[in-house]
């Protein structure tokens, strides 16, 4: 795979154009060579041109030329005469505290502001290869329990906060991590399952799988907060949270464990023959040698689903539970900032496109490194 | 079995004997199959509990009552006072209208990114891996409703957009100019599929005979009187009507032409571009994998660029788009759901507020998974069938 600032040398032969012979100062011979090296692609350059041009100064104009960067408070008079022309950008610094962190007590904000900083140090630490050890999970443990005292508070002076006035980024990283977190293991385990000899561990395991993977998250995230109620005996009351977080952990473990499945294909049968010619018991053979080479493996799709669970965790708008994206289609339900979504629709966008390049630029590292050519 | 009978019994008492290693595995399978079971039984007798206080009866027979939900935009007839079933499969035709329709063009649109992805021009391929890399790394929900907020903004009917003659854009949605389909036309299209089965047999049949005696057999003629002769002739008979009516503005609405809600036409876009973007990366991973040594094999033989492309590239390329592909067109139709976020009513939406008008959660939601594990299942059928057709086939 190719980053996006390399030019991929092209496996296709569509013209010669690389090789055709050139002279001249080395801008105009790039040029030459990549923009215009047949009539074609000449044609198609300079259409891509005007029309990038054409955008550019029409999105220079709106995001920044005609744009209001502040207004005096709720007076969106301004904003609304230049609607369609200019951007509102006033509508950010009016609104990012509810944005990142809802309705958690204003003056207690900077706490889910550490406990995200503590999330981003974690997947930092964690995506480093010489932190792949044991210590790592001792490391992760560490982390979340820090993060739910941050959180919860109401021990070391803290005062308490409930589940339910959190909000935006931190509800976002704690329902894409600890789904993860713990569905992990779960996919491991269902992973081993289908590859079971057993029967009746086989195929629950593949019942689990394709029921998860055969119907839409949405009716999963239903089931949590309508079926999941009925389901429990009376006076147990779980928070509509925890609910969620479990349905992303049922749901995270049957996708990683089709992921993880692949890996486990991937392994010689030799290792399997080895491992048992030393009278490794089943646990061992699987914990030592198995599994660390197919996770190995599949690292790289690993992160790709680990993308797109970060951007599936954004569903619990549907059933109104409060992460980044709920909160900011609720904070323009306030009149006087309303016709403004599109601007904070950018802002939120942005910065679910920073996490999410950011993996999966580290997931072309890492098929880069394992293969070099 | 031999006839020595002193050896009998020893290898009966053998063969009923378990060893350690299936001793185990059988203790096992009985902890975790009674385990899950032991779970699935406590959470169904809660459930049981539960229903019979709510005074909720379990079953499918509320769907014979009526249904008094509004819906908006369908191609069956409906109204509020027919059935939830009626109103169940309006949803399902919703559903597969917005599902169909968007891998179609997804497909379309990420062949030709994906295409563009390994242009020889800097600028289109640059261009091509942007489109890739936005789309991919927003959450396809925050796309929806961005698309669906700048549909709002569009400008109200009467100063409606208009692109070309007959096509009009505004916070009404998209208007098109479109052919009233009357029993005869559906005739007509009956016929066209008809003949694109015959060609099909026709061209096997056609291919086998040139391969037995390398005779070059031409398909055009047959293509022409199949395609086109054949609808012209159902047509004539008929008597359809081919007059297309254009949309005209009367008061603050469109009169004639097919209207596309805003609603499906917001979903239509996020889920046609979200997905084009994955299908872009697959079907460039995919002409990657051809090693370039066959290009240059064709290329000695004197074979022409697009023969190669087609006869040696793309059928080699297709074996390794096809699996990743079938995925994301069950993926596009599991996010249709998520038209519930905008308010276009599909499948899972007229579940939902089936299941806040009756309180039949369970029902509800086993309806949701038979209809999506249904169409999943079709997609996958499908895409084995071609997939197994396109392997290779080692001898």
């Amino acid at each position: 795979m190719t980053s996006i600032t390399d030019a991929p040398e092209s496996p296709l032969p569509f013209g010669s154009a690389r090789s055709r012979k050139t002279t001249g100062h080395h801008v105009i011979r790039w040029l030459r060579a990549n923009l215009f090296a047949s009539i074609t692609s000449s044609v198609i350059s300079l259409i891509l041109i005007a029309l990038l041009a054409k955008a550019f100064v029409s999105l220079v104009q709106w995001g920044y030329w005609n744009a209001i960067w502040s207004v005096p408070s709720d007076q969106t008079g301004a904003c609304r005469s230049i609607r369609g022309l200019g951007a509102c950008w006033a509508v950010i610094p009016e609104k990012y505290r509810f944005i990142l962190f809802g309705t958690y007590p204003f003056s207690e904000q900077w706490r889910p502001a550490l406990a995200t900083l503590v999330f981003i140090a974690l997947f930092y630490v964690s995506s480093r290869r010489r932190w792949w050890r044991k210590e790592l999970i001792a490391v992760w443990a560490a982390a979340l329990i820090l993060i739910g005292v941050l959180m919860w508070g109401g021990i070391a002076g803290l005062t308490y906060v409930s589940q339910d006035r959190w909000g935006g980024l931190p509800v976002t990283l704690i329902l894409a991590t600890f789904g993860l977190a713990f569905g992990f293991p779960l996919g491991i385990a269902v992973a081993l399952g289908r590859r079971s000899k057993l029967p009746a561990i086989r195929s629950l395991c593949v019942l689990y799988v394709e029921l998860i993977r055969g119907v839409p998250l949405i009716s999963l995230l239903f089931m949590a907060s309508v079926m999941f109620p009925l389901f429990m005996p009376d006076g147990v009351n779980v928070d509509k949270l925890l609910r969620a977080q479990i349905a992303f952990v049922l749901y995270a473990g049957a996708y990683l464990a089709e992921v993880i499945r692949g890996g486990l294909q991937a392994i010689p049968r030799g290792q399997h023959d080895a491992a048992d010619a030393l009278g490794l018991s089943y646990w061992k053979k699987n914990g030592l040698i198995i599994l660390p080479q197919a996770i190995r493996h599949v690292i790289p799709p690993l992160v790709n689903t680990f993308i797109a669970f970060f951007k599936d965790t954004s569903l619990v708008l549907i059933i109104g539970i409060f992460d980044l994206l709920t909160t900011a289609k609720t904070s323009i339900i306030d009149p006087a900032w309303q016709p403004f979504s599109v601007e904070v629709y950018v802002f939120v966008g942005l910065i679910y496109f920073v996490f999410c390049f950011a993996m999966s630029s580290y997931s072309r590292q890492l098929e880069a490194q394992a293969h070099p050519n | 079995m031999t006839t020595s009978t002193p050896d009998l019994p020893r290898r009966r008492r053998q063969r009923f004997s378990l060893n350690r290693q299936q001793l185990v595995g059988l203790a096992w399978q009985i902890l975790v199959v009674g385990i899950a079971v032991a779970i699935v039984g406590w959470l169904w007798s809660n459930a049981l509990h539960n229903l019979s206080v709510r005074r909720i009866s379990t079953g499918f027979a509320f769907l014979g009552r009526e249904a008094g939900m509004p819906i908006a935009d369908t191609w069956l007839a409906y109204s509020p006072k027919d059935p939830y079933v009626r109103a169940f499969i309006v949803g399902i035709v919703n559903t597969l209208r917005v599902a169909v329709i968007g891998i179609v063009l997804a497909t379309a649109i990420g062949t030709l990114i994906g295409i563009a992805r390994l242009s020889s021009n800097w600028l289109l391929s640059r261009l091509a891996a942007v489109y890739v890399e936005l789309l991919r790394d927003i959450p396809l929900l925050l796309q929806l409703l961005f698309w669906y907020v700048l549909m709002q903004g569009l400008p109200a009917a009467r100063a409606a957009w208009k692109p070309i003659e007959g096509v009009f854009l505004s916070n009404r949605g998209l208007v098109l100019p479109s052919v009233p389909i009357a029993e005869a036309n559906l005739w007509v299209i009956a016929a066209v599929v008809a003949g694109l089965i015959a060609l099909y047999v026709l061209r096997r049949h056609l291919m086998a005979r040139q391969v037995a005696d390398g005779k070059v057999r031409h398909l055009w003629p047959y293509a022409l009187a199949l395609l086109a002769g054949l609808p012209a002739l159902v047509s004539w008979s008929l008597g359809a009507s081919w007059t297309v009516t254009m949309p005209e503005l009367r008061g603050f609405n469109f009169v004639g032409g097919l209207t596309l809600a805003p609603e499906y036409f917001a979903l239509l876009i996020a889920l046609v571009t979200y997905t084009s973007a994955f299908i872009a990366e697959i079907v460039r991973s995919g002409i990657q994998a051809i090693p370039r040594g066959q290009w240059d094999a064709a290329a000695a033989l004197g074979l022409r660029r697009r023969f190669v492309l087609q006869r040696i590239v793309l059928p080699q390329a297709l074996r390794v788009i096809i699996p990743p592909m079938t995925s994301q067109y069950l993926n596009l139709t599991k996010n249709s759901s998520l038209a519930v976020a905008v308010g276009y009513q599909d499948v899972v939406s007229i579940a939902n507020t089936t299941l806040n008008q009756t309180g039949q959660a369970i029902e509800a939601i086993a309806l949701i998974m038979m209809v999506f594990l249904t169409i999943s299942l079709g997609i996958s059928l499908f895409m084995n069938w071609y997939n197994a057709r396109i392997a290779l086939v080692e001898r």
